[in-house]
């Protein structure tokens, strides 16, 4: 797999980074090197072998279903660029 | 359980300018989980509250907050899967899909594209009696409900409430095998049913807790019975996805709408982009979501922060066992144990609280009469105030009492209707309401007699009138019900009439 420009820019809009467009080509080398190092796991064979979920034999942690979180509205907002009326207030998005 | 039979329901069909085209239709329902807390926190559910003021830190995506699992979403979710007859997966994964919006904290709506909790199922689709579509669903899977955005409460802001964010959804997806409009519709109505008498969902469309995604395409007739048989999907047309639609009407204005919009691309010698659309209800047209299109690439891949979800058989099976009766077993049960017909056992069961109030009516009672007049009197006047049945102001008790009094003939059919009145608006017994009011049938045959010499001794002219011509002593039938204010028993005025004419 190789990534060229026009995927790179296509990765950074998606992932909401900024990139130039003189950055982008040097951000595609880089990309297919990481990639060239982990495509390295394909020589490995794995035919049979279940996939590894998880190193510790565990089971998912359940809650009940119990009210027991919540009612910190002030908490909750304390960290907004901007907040009113309770709402967070973030510059228009609208369809 | 018994089963009623039923025919396959024609599929709609529209005209063209070059032929007859067909309608391909799939839905993916989201159902909010009637649960307490949410997916993966503890925070509440309820609507209507604070704007956030039902969130956990864990919902605002703040750093190093990990998700716990609800069971009792997971317990919801096998329940829903159990009452559409779908294969229950006791393994299952959480799966991130990513993407950017003020209303998503996360960045990402955990949900389970790959190995979802419930497999494939069905839904029996009433069209009218005797006919039904049968809708394969493919799956269901457990997700993360986003935020909301509020957009009109400032020009240049838009305000966000997060009391929704995590909230459980169960995605409902069907296969393709809606054939109309009306049948789209339907099948949102049947499963919305369904969910109400699992209490798996509240169903309430109006606050956005069952919504619909629409998936609509157009084909040749006789393209389709291909794609079933193949069940490849190269003979269908390409699909558009109509959004978050959250009533039956508009459900099928789009389609419509939508439909009609691909006919006219296709026999222009254009084609049909598969995209997603939204429906305007003011213009009734839907339109493209262009902005969606490239954050489609949601990148998918296994949620680091949650293990498997590994359910056991025995527990799925204790779920199994409090399965209440389902409303196609219910219909069935009516039709068979009180003979009445297909129509009112659907009218009936439509709402499980209806089909609660009606067998208690019915109970001791004879089944069709207490239908009747649970249907026609009882719905007719609750639908005139616009009240539930749950709000019913005279009780199934007293129904049933009117009905007694009716069988045993202390009261006539006409006597039993003001009797009725009186109740539903008074609240009072109806045993009561005959005593008090003297309401009581006139059975008593010389009183009876006396009335109708009389209204013949008044009227001379009818009464030879009606010698000849038999039709007339209807007449006389009027004027002595008139006379004993409605309380005379009909049958015995009838014979005395016929008799007392010489017939």
């Amino acid at each position: 797999m190789s990534i060229d420009k026009e995927t790179a820019r296509k990765v950074a809009k998606l992932a909401r980074i900024k990139v130039e467009d003189d950055a982008l080509d040097a951000l595609a080398s880089e990309f297919n090197a990481i990639l060239g190092f982990v495509e390295q796991l394909n020589e490995v064979d794995v035919d049979g072998v279940e996939p590894m979920t998880s190193v510790t034999p565990m089971r998912l942690k359940r809650r009940e279903d119990v009210v027991t979180d919540g009612d910190q509205q002030t908490k909750v907002l304390a960290n907004a660029p901007d907040a009113r009326n309770g709402f967070f207030a973030v510059p228009k998005v609208v369809e | 359980m018994l089963d009623l039979t039923y025919e396959t329901p024609k599929p709609k069909v529209i005209q063209g300018a070059t032929g007859d085209w067909e309608l391909v239709i799939g839905l993916e329902v989201h159902a909010q989980v009637a649960s307490n807390a949410k997916l993966f926190s503890g925070a509440s559910t309820e609507f209507g509250a604070e704007p956030n003021a039902q969130v956990a830190f864990v919902d605002a995506a703040m750093p190093g907050m990990l998700p716990v699992i609800n069971e009792g979403c997971i317990a919801l979710a096998v329940k829903t899967g159990l009452g559409l007859k779908a294969q229950i997966n006791l393994t299952s994964a959480f799966d991130r899909k990513n993407y950017f919006y003020p209303d998503l904290p996360q960045g990402y709506q955990i949900s389970q594209l790959y190995h979802p909790i419930v497999g494939e199922g069905e839904v029996l689709v009433d069209m009218e009696p005797g006919v039904a579509r049968l809708v394969r669903i493919e799956r269901i899977h457990l997700e993360q409900d986003a935020g909301k955005s509020i957009h009109d409460m400032d020009p240049n802001m838009s305000f966000v409430d997060l009391n929704r964010t995590g909230v459980a959804l169960m995605e409902i997806v069907s296969r393709p095998d809606i054939r109309g409009p009306e049948e789209a519709a339907a099948y949102v109505v049947k499963l919305r049913q369904i969910l109400r008498y699992l209490g798996t969902c509240d169903g309430n469309m109006q606050n956005g807790n069952l919504r619909a995604d629409v998936n609509v395409s157009v084909c040749r007739p006789g393209d389709y019975e291909k794609y079933q048989a193949s069940q490849d999907f190269s003979h269908l047309g390409t699909r558009c996805e109509i959004k978050n639609m959250n009533s039956m009407r508009f459900i099928q204005q789009a389609i419509d709408f939508e439909a009609k919009r691909q006919i006219a691309l296709l026999e222009d010698g254009k084609t049909v982009d598969q995209e997603t659309r939204l429906y305007d209800p003011d213009k009734g047209e839907t339109r493209s979501m262009r902005s969606k299109e490239e954050a489609h690439d949601y990148r998918y891949f296994p949620c680091p922060d949650l293990l498997p979800l590994e359910i056991e058989q025995g527990w799925v099976d204790d779920i199994a066992a409090t399965l209440p009766e389902l409303p196609d077993a219910k219909k069935a049960r009516f039709v068979a144990d009180y003979g009445m017909t297909e129509y009112d056992a659907g009218v009936l069961t439509a709402e499980l609280d209806s089909a609660v109030f009606f067998e208690n009516v019915a109970q001791g009672r004879d089944g069709k009469l207490a239908a009747n007049w649970v249907i026609n009197e009882l719905f007719g006047r609750l639908n005139k105030d616009d009240h539930p049945i749950d709000a019913s102001p005279i009780s199934a008790g007293q129904l049933g009492q009117i009905i007694d009094l009716l069988s045993d003939d202390t009261i006539s059919g006409k006597i039993a209707k003001d009797v009725f009145e009186i109740a539903y608006t008074t609240g009072r017994d109806p045993a009561e309401i005959v005593e008090t009011e003297g309401m009581k049938q006139v059975t008593d045959t010389g009183a009876i007699e006396a009335a109708v010499d009389q209204v013949m001794a008044d009227n001379p002219d009818q009464v030879a009138k009606a010698k000849e011509n038999p039709k007339l002593a209807g007449w006389f039938v009027g004027q002595v019900m008139k006379a004993t204010g409605g309380k005379a028993n009909p049958k015995a005025v009838n014979q005395l009439i016929a008799k007392k004419l010489g017939r």
